[in-house]
């Protein structure tokens, strides 16, 4: 009896075993709707329902003439992703894992609903390009530590920068450097504020770096 | 008792019955015109550092153990090894666009140098796969130099 016992509770090992692999992949729904600062929140609740009313015309707008879009309503289109991605770099500023997680899945999600069709087809391909890469930073991002949040940050934050250098963005953006990050190669940022708050450090750098240039 | 035992036996059926179920496996003997090694200028002793300790999951060809033959072992590795494939597959190097090569190079780096890769789980029983302080480094110096250079 007792070697049955023993083999049950092999066999049921086995199973537990067998069922943990198979659901590893169940990926948390990202919600920006709390744990992050207000100022930021507005422009995303704001930014969401922009991009809700455009996907509509999106459909209108292609039958007739696919490059008939205008500019701000390609910088539209990526607000929503610059929103998630300031709510990420202030996340990453206060010291934030659980925030920044947060946000990286909100990114992800922002990215995937990005449309490319409605770009001339040159630069279709480089947009596409930009988004897949941010999109494994920003899934990297919801489930690493913090030093690797920063670090696929700062390659994030250049696949940021040259989405909007194509799209065009309405909002005033300042281009930030930190000297030190990356072994002292150093790292870009963008942030809404033009005084310095930096996402690589947090508290322990909090004024390192220099503002490069103003967007808009 | 009976109960136990009635459980017991469903449980021995249904983990023989799981031998049968096919697993897809990971084998190529084709190495396309887009792998790494094609691509790029790799040193003998680095490129077989990499074909030892990465390709198992990073690449179509994988070396299989003769524990894969059991189940559920076999869906595990085939889970592992399709994920690892979607983050990096060596033999779609060159289909990567430069930005995406350069983000793969870094994590690379990074990944090597926070012992996160290879995985200990793997390194467990491959024991050659593990890579000393000194393969660490002259990977990681030449994986950089790589990355600095696109």
């Amino acid at each position: 009896m007792k070697k049955v016992k023993v083999s049950t509770g092999i066999l049921a090992m086995a199973v537990i075993a067998l069922s943990a692999t198979s659901c590893k992949d169940t990926k948390k729904e990202g919600n920006s709707t709390d744990g992050v600062q207000s100022e930021h929140m507005d422009d995303n609740g704001h930014m969401g329902d922009g991009m809700d009313d455009h996907s509509d015309m999106d459909h209108d707008n292609m039958q007739s003439s696919e490059s008939m879009m205008s500019t701000n309503e390609h910088s539209m289109m990526s607000s929503k992703i610059v929103g998630d991605y300031l709510e990420l770099k202030n996340a990453l500023v206060a010291d934030d894992k659980g925030a920044a997680a947060k946000a990286g899945g909100t990114m992800v999600a922002s990215l995937n609903d990005f449309d490319t069709s409605s770009f001339p087809s040159g630069q279709q391909e480089e947009l596409k390009d930009i988004i897949e890469d941010a999109k494994e930073h920003a899934e990297h991002i919801e489930k690493s530590p913090i030093d690797h949040q920063r670090e696929h940050f700062d390659v994030l934050s250049k696949d940021v920068i040259d989405l909007i250098a194509i799209t065009g963005t309405e909002r005033t953006l300042y281009q930030d450097f930190c000297p030190m990050y990356n072994d002292s190669k150093g790292a870009q940022w963008l942030s809404a504020t033009e005084e310095i708050e930096n996402p690589y450090y947090g508290s322990k750098m909090m004024t390192c770096g220099s503002v490069q240039k103003q967007i808009n | 008792m009976k109960a136990l035992k009635v459980t017991g036996w469903i449980l021995l059926v249904a983990l023989v019955g799981i031998q049968f179920m096919p697993t897809d496996r990971n084998q190529s003997d084709l190495i396309p015109k887009t792998d790494f090694m094609v691509v790029n200028d790799v040193p003998k002793n680095i490129e077989s550092i990499i074909k030892t300790s990465c390709y198992d999951c990073h690449s179509n060809n994988t070396d299989y153990p003769w524990y894969n033959k059991v189940q559920p072992v076999a869906w595990f590795l085939e889970d592992h090894v399709e994920h690892g494939k979607e983050e990096l597959n060596f033999n779609e190097w060159d289909s990567y666009s430069s930005r995406r090569k350069n983000s793969k190079l870094k994590s690379i780096i990074s990944q090597i140098e926070d012992d996160e890769m290879p995985l200990t789980s793997y390194t467990l029983i491959h024991r050659d796969a593990r890579l000393s302080d000194s393969e660490k480094k002259i990977v990681l110096d030449w994986v950089s130099k790589l990355k600095d250079s696109l």
